[in-house]
């Protein structure tokens, strides 16, 4: 069978940093922290971390009024993310009404949850009589698993095929790799690829109960979380879409479009030993199978995009299971330090992060990461203060892994390639 | 309550649910073609209608027959003296 090769032509993103990829690119490079502290939080019993990498509130007051009230009364903030970050892909890709109706454009995205904020909302009312009547007709559409999904076809009047997986912190990456599979088998010819979530402070508490959440930093919020440290303490969640609009190479060239960069390899299994510790041996597995399915050898790989949330049993789990697969010569970072962990949103968000790093050879290192925990594998970890072997001197980087690995045991592995024609 | 003053408190009511032009409430519009209204849309302004004025009306037959905003209030009025 003759597969496609699948491209990027297009990319959207609503992060901590605002609205927009170049919002997002902006506040990488120049190595800010999106993190704050949140006083709010402080009327929750029992809640610990006190800081979260939210979306900035005007993002939803000025550009989610853009959104038609027709649309927009179906969409919780994850959906008004997930809509304006498909927007900008599909401008971007020069991908309009014409394509959205053919039924040649799908959507393939999901989230952690659906809308926590909205589901508190309607249970904080109904407790109040165990009454129904006051239930306005558009509380499922902002709570069914799929919210995004269906918000981003009904705006746009997409055609194709639809799909929300559901992998937590995987989902954004699984989203790709699954549309990569699409794709490259013909069953589509474009789909928007990608993940969003909302904040609830019900997220940071999942990781507090676990020991998991950063809880030391709620006075320095800007030093937290610090993947791979020594000095961290747990991760910090955060909110955001990120989309990528996958095409066929062909689709694209025929178009004219802009090539962004290339998916060449893509795994994902379950690591199934238990559902909240990672195991190494199968981070290698799933890194090695993304790697075979790309057909290249690990020395091929100029840079890896770690998940590292800055936990301490992700971290350490991660960074021997890089060193098993690769050399310590080979770049690694993540981007948690400056987005927090933005969950569904964050294997696609990274993604176009990865992505643009491949063009500029400009690695964006590791915040917060003056002293590597002792306990992680040694690996060429890029650092703030970077030496010349931390970086890639600037040079493109041809192929990149992105990690993604959630609770739940679901580990993916993304192989991007900077687009060239041969 | 008066007849201006249930007009005034159900176009407050629709403009903040839909989102509408407070500037631009003529009875004569239709709720549909030119307040841009759909049947979920429909729905919810008797749930919305039913928290403001606190009564029960999602059961009355007279409500499918609603065509313009002139309609609602007419329909409101009635409910209210109805009640009274």
């Amino acid at each position: 069978m003759q597969l496609n090769r699948v491209v990027i032509t297009g990319m959207g993103a609503v992060s901590p940093f605002g609205a927009g990829v170049a919002e997002l690119l902006s506040g990488l490079y120049q190595n800010r922290s999106a993190v704050r502290y949140c006083p709010e939080m402080t009327a929750i019993k029992g809640l610990r971390s006190l800081v979260a990498a939210k979306v900035p509130a005007s993002v939803l007051e000025i550009a989610g009024k853009q959104v038609a009230r027709k649309y927009r009364r179906s969409m919780s903030p994850m959906s008004i993310y997930a809509v304006l970050a498909a927007a900008e892909a599909m401008q971007q890709a020069g991908v309009g009404a014409k394509e959205c109706e053919s039924g040649r454009l799908g959507v393939i995205v999901g989230s952690t949850l659906a809308s926590t904020v909205t589901t508190e909302d309607f249970f904080n009312d109904f407790a109040r009589d165990h009454s129904l009547e006051r239930m306005k007709t558009s509380l499922f559409f902002k709570i069914m698993n799929h919210t995004c999904a269906a918000n981003i076809a009904q705006t746009f009047s997409i055609k194709g095929r639809i799909l929300a997986p559901a992998a937590a912190c995987a989902t954004g990456s699984q989203s790709i790799g699954y549309g990569y599979e699409m794709i490259a088998t013909g069953h589509q010819e474009m789909l928007l690829c990608g993940g969003a979530d909302e904040y609830h402070p019900l997220t940071s508490a999942t990781f507090d109960v676990m020991h998991a959440a950063s809880i030391a930093y709620n006075d320095d919020p800007q030093h937290t979380p610090r993947p791979f440290s020594a000095q961290r303490d747990g991760m910090v969640c955060g909110e955001g879409s990120g989309l990528l609009l996958l095409e066929s190479l062909p689709s694209a060239l025929k178009r004219g479009a802009s090539i962004l960069g290339e998916v060449v390899g893509f795994a994902t299994l379950t690591d199934s030993g238990n559902i909240a510790n990672p195991d190494s041996k199968i981070m290698v597995e799933c890194m090695n199978l993304a790697l075979n399915n790309a057909h290249i050898n690990a020395v091929q790989v100029g840079y890896i995009n770690a998940h590292a949330t800055a936990t301490e049993q992700g971290d350490i789990a991660e960074s021997h299971a890089i060193a098993t697969v690769f050399s310590d010569q080979t770049p690694v970072s993540s981007l948690k330090g400056h987005l927090g962990h933005t969950l569904a949103a964050s294997g696609a968000l990274e993604t176009i992060a990865t992505i643009d790093m491949q063009h500029t050879g400009h690695i964006v290192p590791t915040l917060h990461l003056t002293e590597i925990d002792s306990r992680c594998a040694p690996l060429n970890y890029v650092r703030e203060v970077a030496s010349s072997v931390e970086l890639s001197g600037n040079k493109p980087i041809d192929y990149a892994l992105k990690n993604s690995f959630a609770l739940g045991g679901v580990n993916t592995s993304l192989v991007l390639r900077r687009y060239s024609s041969d | 309550m008066t007849e201006q003053e249930i007009i005034t408190t159900v176009n407050a009511a629709l403009v903040e649910e839909f989102e509408l032009d407070a500037t631009d409430m003529q009875p004569e519009l239709s709720i549909y073609q030119d307040l841009g209204l759909d049947s979920l849309d429909t729905v919810d302004m008797v749930i919305v209608l039913e928290g403001t004025f606190n009564f029960k009306i999602r059961e009355e037959a007279e409500i499918k027959k609603i065509r313009t905003l002139g309609d609602i209030h007419a329909f409101v009025q009635r409910k209210l003296s109805a009640e009274a």
